[in-house]
């Protein structure tokens, strides 16, 4: 996989891509709108009103998405629930790539024996259903926000892992390497400072593939209620508060449901998009 | 009514405006033997694979190619599978590559008779192992159950030889069939195909970039650049009197080989074939080098120590055997 | 051949007892022990109770004594359902959710290796497109997602199947659950097949066998399949381990009884002994179905077979 120097073809080559552009540009116009959240709803998402419960979707008192069992509007609530999912799956996706890029980096620059060692590893680690134990873990150390980062970001780092020794091993092959190897640069050294700048391409395309699968885990936790606890909100646990009033309010489940798998559906094909553009070759 | 007529073969890739393959023109009777040379990207492997119809969608090809004189152009997947190994076989540039991994030689190649409907069964392993024994292969029956990795490279392209003959088509076309392989090897299989074309008088259409594999293996040549068709000729009146620069340049490059081919011809052996092969790597890199200079100053520049003087006026190009005589020694 | 085995086999070992070891550290690493949040026991009591349940032993002998069960079958007994081990009421549920699981693992190869091969083959054509669409929702939509919107729309709106496992009998009640699980493996087995068709379908090879004059179905059977299909199996050990994880959604949303459903059961309450039992044992699970797949891909695969 190329480390593309030629960024102005390639840029040209995901404009012309329609969807792509239409997820990107339907991705940072959500983001915005979730950042305005509160300046464009009267409602605060964690204001109750008991007189207004299970309001249908409605342009009156500007319940644009109805409300919830607790008289909560949803419109806010579907706004902090992007905040929150989107925030918690960008911090989640940072640690994958610090433990993916520190794993396979070493990996790729140390080569030979303790490459192989150090892959198997990751080989052996790949099936293995992390969910269940990144469940034990949210069970055991409840109600820490911190761990919600690390827990999700320890889920994703091996494909990150895999991507970054694949270039570190090509990028070893060249000649500035040598250059600062023969000055004397340190191991370490070089692996910080030379290399990991020009992993940089390759990493933005693939925490475009790794910030939904992030998404994927928190809303998981939140839908079995171990992740965003209230009064905060995230997708998931939207979702999961709207499953259990789907007979008297479905916009409870239908709303926060659609938002997620738009949001999902357009981070899956901006990242395809990238994919293709950066490395055409690879299917 | 010759075998194969190509008349105007333009093949465009769709986004390009730069044709591969250009208004391209020539015939081929049955028996000949007809061999294609030119740099890389000149168009020669385009061309072969516009005769069976292998190009991708996105080729559009414009002209005629009738053999036998039906039209193959734009002919529909019936009539082309039809043709294809029965009528017209290919032999590929890489063996490794050109046989499926997963499955055993001997099944690969019975699957054309299989296929096409001549046998089936027993009497179809029977032929293939027939045939596998006739193209040099040392234990048939081991090699028909063997994996193509479990093969060398020579081997592998035996196989494929057997495989495109096995339908005993009309017309064998050649992709640089010895050019993935080691240097003895090359030898070899090119004996190989001769050898078989003689016994089975179908034509045969040799591509290559190597002058050599033409003048010991083909009658009649065709010299291609960028798409066109620059030179075309009987072999040796081709290699003593070129007419077009691309040619010159061609021969010139590598003046050792194409005189001591013409004189040894069906005399060649491995020993000689690699000697000479060995200068037709420096040939081959020497080859662009003395086209593209000769293109940029109009005068030539030979890679070569010895400078040779451009034919004009003044220095005619001499009748046939002068441009070997000074090489003889 | 053998090697290729042997080393598998070898290395599947001590990935299980990483993942035993880990597990088993979260759980005591919790602070607070498993009885802290019930009525507070008088110092003898909670002395028995902890010696009866092992509690007052150091961590690695903890962790030996738990090894040696799970290698004679005994993950230990539950710390909430007081009458049962962990490895009675796996047992007890594991039928169903295999039927569930199995089910959604064949209609998801069936229908996502189909629809690779058609789009694969009928490339860039509406069908391809149509497909490809489609399976770009199946892997964006989650399963907790899909689940309650299936329930929302074909049993409260549509009313055409039931709601929840309680809420009918017979094969019904297995239908949605099925489909819900399976969606999103047909949508990633369908691209990964049609990727891989695709790639096959390009590769020299082919082109031989075009050159050789065989129909496309001809081709399609007897070269393209088997190298197409390779990835697939490769994918099986991920897929296996993603159908494990929506399983415990799909039951918790349709309210099956399965190993799932104990498992959330057992998170919520705290049950620590069953979290970890569910975990070692879907672990193991994972682990074996790997070492066949990895197995099988040894023997399809000529090249490692008669190395």
């Amino acid at each position: 996989m190329s480390v593309s120097p030629a960024l102005g073809p390639a840029i040209r080559r995901l404009r012309a891509n329609r969807v792509v552009m239409v997820c990107l540009v339907s991705l940072l116009v959500l983001a915005i709108v979730a950042l305005l959240g509160p300046f464009l709803t009267p409602h605060r998402y964690m204001d109750t009103d008991f007189g207004a419960r299970f309001l249908a979707p409605t342009f009156s008192d500007w319940h644009l998405f109805g409300t919830d069992e607790l008289g909560r509007d949803l419109f806010s609530r579907t706004l902090l629930g992007v905040q929150v999912t989107l925030f918690v799956a960008v911090i989640a996706s940072i640690v994958s790539l610090g433990l993916g890029v520190a794993y396979g980096a070493t990996a790729g620059f140390i080569g030979g024996k303790t490459d192989a060692l150090m892959m198997r590893a990751v080989d052996a680690l790949y099936a293995l259903p992390f969910v269940f134990l990144v469940i034990l873990l949210m069970v055991v150390f409840e109600r820490n926000f911190m761990l919600i980062f690390v827990a999700i970001g320890a889920i994703n780092w091996l494909d990150m892992a895999r991507i970054v020794r694949g270039q570190t091993m090509s990028l070893k092959q060249r000649e500035f390497v040598d250059a600062a190897r023969l000055m004397g640069v340190s191991t370490p050294r070089i692996i910080l400072r030379h290399i990991t700048p020009n992993l940089v391409g390759v990493v933005v395309v693939y925490m475009t593939l790794t910030i939904p699968q992030a998404i994927l885990v928190e809303s998981f936790l939140s839908f079995l209620g171990l992740g965003v606890q209230e009064p905060q909100t995230s997708l998931g646990a939207l979702v999961n508060g709207g499953t259990a009033y789907m007979e008297r309010a479905p916009w409870l489940l239908i709303v926060p449901a659609t938002v997620l798998a738009l949001v999902l559906f357009c981070f899956n094909f901006l990242g395809d998009g990238l994919r293709d553009v950066a490395d055409p070759k690879q299917a | 009514m010759s075998l194969l007529d190509v008349d105007s073969l333009t093949i465009t890739y769709r986004g390009s405006r730069q044709p591969v393959v250009q208004d391209l023109c020539f015939t081929l009777g049955r028996g000949d033997t007809l061999g294609l040379v030119g740099e890389s990207g000149s168009g020669k492997t385009q061309t072969a694979m516009a005769l069976l119809g292998l190009l991708p969608a996105s080729a559009q090809v414009d002209g005629s190619v009738r053999f036998a004189g039906e039209e193959l152009l734009g002919a529909g997947p019936s009539v082309l599978n039809r043709i294809r190994a029965m009528r017209i076989a290919m032999v590929f540039q890489d063996p490794g590559a050109a046989l499926n991994p997963y499955v055993r030689i001997g099944r690969q190649i019975k699957r054309i008779l299989v296929g096409h409907r001549i046998c089936g069964g027993d009497e179809a392993r029977e032929r293939t192992l027939d045939m596998l024994g006739k193209v040099g292969l040392p234990d048939p029956e081991r090699q028909y159950r063997a994996f193509p990795h479990e093969l060398s490279g020579g081997m592998r392209q035996r196989a494929l030889i057997g495989a495109a003959l096995l339908g005993q088509p009309d017309l064998l076309v050649a992709d640089e069939p010895t050019t993935a392989l080691d240097v003895t090897v090359q030898a070899q299989i090119l004996e190989l195909i001769r050898n078989l074309h003689a016994q089975t008088n179908s034509a045969l259409l040799l591509i290559t970039h190597d002058l050599g594999v033409i003048a010991g293996n083909c009658e009649r040549m065709l010299v291609m650049e960028n798409g066109e068709l620059v030179e075309e000729g009987a072999t040796r009146e081709v290699f003593s009197s070129p007419q077009h620069a691309t040619t010159r340049a061609l021969i010139s490059a590598a003046p050792d080989i194409s005189s001591r081919y013409w004189l040894f011809g069906p005399r060649l052996t491995p020993t000689r074939y690699s000697r000479l092969k060995s200068s037709a790597s420096v040939f081959a890199s020497g080859m662009q080098y003395a086209v593209r200079s000769s293109r940029q100053s109009g005068r030539f520049h030979s890679p070569s120590k010895r400078a040779r003087p451009w034919p004009s006026s003044a220095n005619p190009v001499p009748a046939k055997p002068a441009s070997c005589a000074r090489y003889w020694a | 051949m053998l090697r290729y085995a042997l080393l598998r086999i070898l290395g599947a070992i001590p990935t299980l007892l990483l993942v035993v070891a880990i597990a088993f550290m979260m759980v005591h690493a919790a602070p607070g022990g498993p009885f802290d949040s019930e009525r507070v026991l008088p110092p003898e009591i909670e002395d028995n109770v902890n010696q009866a349940y092992h509690l007052d032993e150091s961590l690695p002998e903890q962790f030996l004594r738990y090894v040696d069960g799970v290698l004679h079958g005994d993950l230990g007994p539950s710390y909430r359902f007081r009458d049962y081990t962990v490895t009675e009421l796996i047992a007890a549920a594991l039928p169903l959710s295999m039927r569930l699981g199995a089910l959604a693992m064949l209609i998801a190869v069936t229908a996502g290796v189909s629809a690779g091969i058609v789009a694969a083959l009928k490339k860039n054509t509406l069908v391809d497109r149509l497909v490809t669409g489609a399976a770009m929702i199946g892997i964006s939509v989650p399963v907790f997602v899909i689940a309650p919107l299936m329930v929302l729309v074909f049993a409260v709106f549509l009313k055409w199947l039931p709601a929840s496992w309680a809420g009918g009998s017979g094969p019904g009640r297995l239908l949605m659950p099925v489909i819900a699980l399976a969606l999103p493996q047909i949508a990633y087995i369908a691209r990964l097949t049609r990727a891989s068709m695709i790639g096959v379908m390009n590769s020299d090879f082919v082109r031989t066998a075009r050159a050789q004059g065989l129909s496309t179905l001809s081709i399609v059977c007897y070269h393209a399949l088997k190298p197409a299909m390779l990835p697939l199996l490769s994918y099986m050990g991920p897929a296996i381990a993603a159908v494990l994880t929506g399983s415990v959604v799909v039951e918790e949303v349709f309210g099956i009884p399965g190993v799932g459903q104990f498992f959330i059961r057992g998170a919520l309450n705290r049950d620590y002994t069953l979290v970890l039992g569910i975990t070692v044992f879907y672990a193991a699970l994972v682990i074996a179905l790997n070492l066949v797949v990895d197995l099988l891909y040894g023997v399809l695969d000529p090249r490692i077979r008669t190395r």
